[in-house]
């Protein structure tokens, strides 16, 4: 198993947490301090009984040196380099590619530099969405379009009748009255219609619904709460309608519709009923399901909706419609769903739309530095018909769990590797790559 | 007589406008306000230059252009297209569709009463966008 790149930030970080110098650790490890400092550096690959030794003398077990909660930087990394244009400066040289074979080392050697990147792809994404957003409107905004048209067309009105009235030379004293109302008319309409058109495109500028997505802004208001709301286990709604990360309408109706039905859920699975499966049983969503008389999907959210620590493990949720698209993401350091685009078809969320109503369980491995293992439940039913002249809407819904956290020890052969998104992914010969990765080392065959 | 344009157009102090201003200078203007029987109107007036506006009720100022770029007696009928919306793509459109001048709203007297002038002089076997 490869080790990350930013072990040499993590030794150096816990080192300096407990005040031990430099030259004092490597003494103790028996290594030169010029050494350790290569190694705090990111500058040399560290493992085996040397890391076992450092970890010991900094009271820390190895694997925290180890496996950081570096994913999602390192997936932002990688994003922002396969989203970068190729340039060509003035001479129309070709601008160099970002080393994404060294991605790792720069975050561990600049982790604010790192950090910065990422965080400046976040807000080009956000404002090339908007960009679209505005250009759409405008594009197809039937508001703004007949706006447009009548301003331009009164303007036309105005501009001829007053050239005639400035340049025609003698003009009938009826005409001359005429054109006199038609311009005083005219003018009217244009204060009107110029009036409309600010008031409307000040409105849109003072809108933000178009720098994310209500699903977005739900999922950071969530995020924000560590996905469990507290005042659902009491039966009362949490306040939707002033949280400041729910911005738009269209956002507020979203979390509403997914605040009740989380509370009609927690109603039927108590805080204190899952506690005592999950104790029991583990974060197993049929053992709760069967408890609670509730359908899977119901207990993969509720599950997923309890709060972090405890009793209870870290676990990640993605729910898709028929379409594939996302519509719900809980991630979990090492199983981000992404932002952006589709993701690994590989994911058992995506099997579960083949098969309809069958339960899925899979061991997956999430490609990364370090490879990460989770148990993934997954299972896609129809949602139930308002009509039976309806179309038939299905839902998938996935619960994924760290391995580590619970008790079960796959066969490798039963372990199913996956990935991200196509563009960040690193596993070679994957028949269900979409496009090339930006990431692979080696060109992969066939 | 002089020689007779059809005014195509909704907007009635554009039309009162135009109609004032090439009447001065000797054209007859007759005008008609409603996209679906435009191609009728056309047909029964027969006029030398047409002024076709984009935005009709009822019937877009392109579709009618097909329409008389369909029928033979209109295919080499002068053709001034008038519009607000002078994006390229509008422009292509209109050229695909035969038009023989496209005028971007708003528009000078003067630059309407040169490209009708210029558009009454050419030959009728061919437009020239």
């Amino acid at each position: 198993m490869s080790r990350s790149a930013l072990t040499g930030t993590r030794i150096r970080e816990r080192r300096t947490l407990e005040g031990i110098k430099q030259a004092d650790l490597a003494r103790t490890v028996e290594i030169s301090p010029a050494y350790l400092n290569l190694i705090e550096h990111n500058r040399r690959r560290i493992g085996g009984k040397l890391l076992i030794d450092i970890a010991r003398a900094l009271n820390i077990e190895p694997s925290a040196l180890t496996e950081g909660a570096e994913a999602p930087l390192m997936e932002g990394l990688q994003d922002a380099a396969s989203k970068m244009p190729q340039q060509k400066d003035a001479g129309g040289k070709v601008a160099p590619a970002p080393e994404t074979a060294r991605s790792e080392e720069f975050a561990g050697r600049f982790p604010g530099w790192a950090a910065l990147v990422v965080e400046q792809r976040d807000r080009i994404t956000a404002l090339e969405r908007r960009v679209e957003a505005l250009n759409d409107r405008l594009a197809h905004d039937p508001f703004l379009s007949d706006s447009l048209h009548e301003v331009l067309s009164t303007v036309t009105a105005i501009r001829s009748t007053a050239g005639i009235l400035n340049n025609a030379g003698e003009i009938d004293r009826d005409w001359q009255a005429r054109f006199h109302r038609n311009l005083y008319e005219d003018s009217q309409r244009l204060a009107q219609g110029s009036q409309a058109l600010v008031s409307y495109l000040d409105s849109v500028g003072k809108s933000e619904d178009t720098l994310s997505s209500p699903l977005e802004e739900v999922e950071a208001w969530l995020a924000d709460r560590d996905f469990f709301l507290h005042e659902l286990e009491q039966g009362q709604m949490p306040d939707i309608m002033d949280a400041p990360a729910l911005r738009s309408a269209s956002a507020k109706q979203l979390a509403r519709r997914w605040v009740l039905r989380a509370r009609a859920e927690a109603e039927k699975m108590p805080l204190s009923m899952v506690e005592a499966v999950v104790t029991e049983q583990g974060p197993d969503p049929a053992a709760l399901a069967q408890t609670a008389g509730v359908d899977l999907p119901a207990a993969m959210r509720r599950l997923a909706s309890m709060p972090a620590g405890g009793s209870f493990p870290p676990i990640g949720l993605a729910m898709c419609d028929g379409s594939g698209a996302l519509i719900y993401r809980k991630p979990l350091d090492g199983f981000a769903p992404p932002r952006f685009g589709a993701a690994c078809p590989l994911w058992p969320l995506y099997q579960a739309l083949l098969r309809p109503m069958v339960p899925i369980r899979r061991v997956l491995e999430q490609h990364g530095q370090p490879p990460r293992r989770f148990l993934a439940y997954a299972i896609a039913q129809p949602l139930k018909p308002t009509s039976f002249e309806g179309p038939e809407i299905v839902e998938a819904t996935m619960l994924f769990i760290p391995l580590d956290r619970i008790d079960l020890t796959p066969r490798e052969n039963e372990v199913l590797g996956v990935g991200t998104s196509c563009r960040v992914c690193a596993r070679t010969n994957c028949l269900a790559r979409r496009e090339p990765s930006l990431v692979l080392e080696e060109p992969e065959e066939g | 007589m002089g020689k007779r344009v059809l005014l195509i157009e909704d907007e009635p102090n554009i039309i009162e406008a135009i109609r004032f201003i090439l009447s001065r200078d000797g054209w007859t203007v007759e005008v008609h306000s409603d996209g679906a029987s435009a191609v009728d109107a056309v047909d029964r007036k027969q006029p030398d230059i047409v002024i076709l506006d984009v935005m009709l009720p009822n019937k877009s100022g392109f579709d009618i252009l097909r329409d008389l770029r369909a029928a033979p007696e209109h295919a080499a009928r002068p053709v001034l297209m008038l519009t607000a919306r002078g994006q390229k793509k509008d422009r292509d459109m209109a050229e695909a569709a035969g038009v023989s001048h496209f005028m971007t709203k708003p528009f000078s007297n003067s630059e309407m009463l040169d490209v009708v002038r210029g558009l009454a002089q050419q030959p009728t076997d061919g437009g020239d966008a």
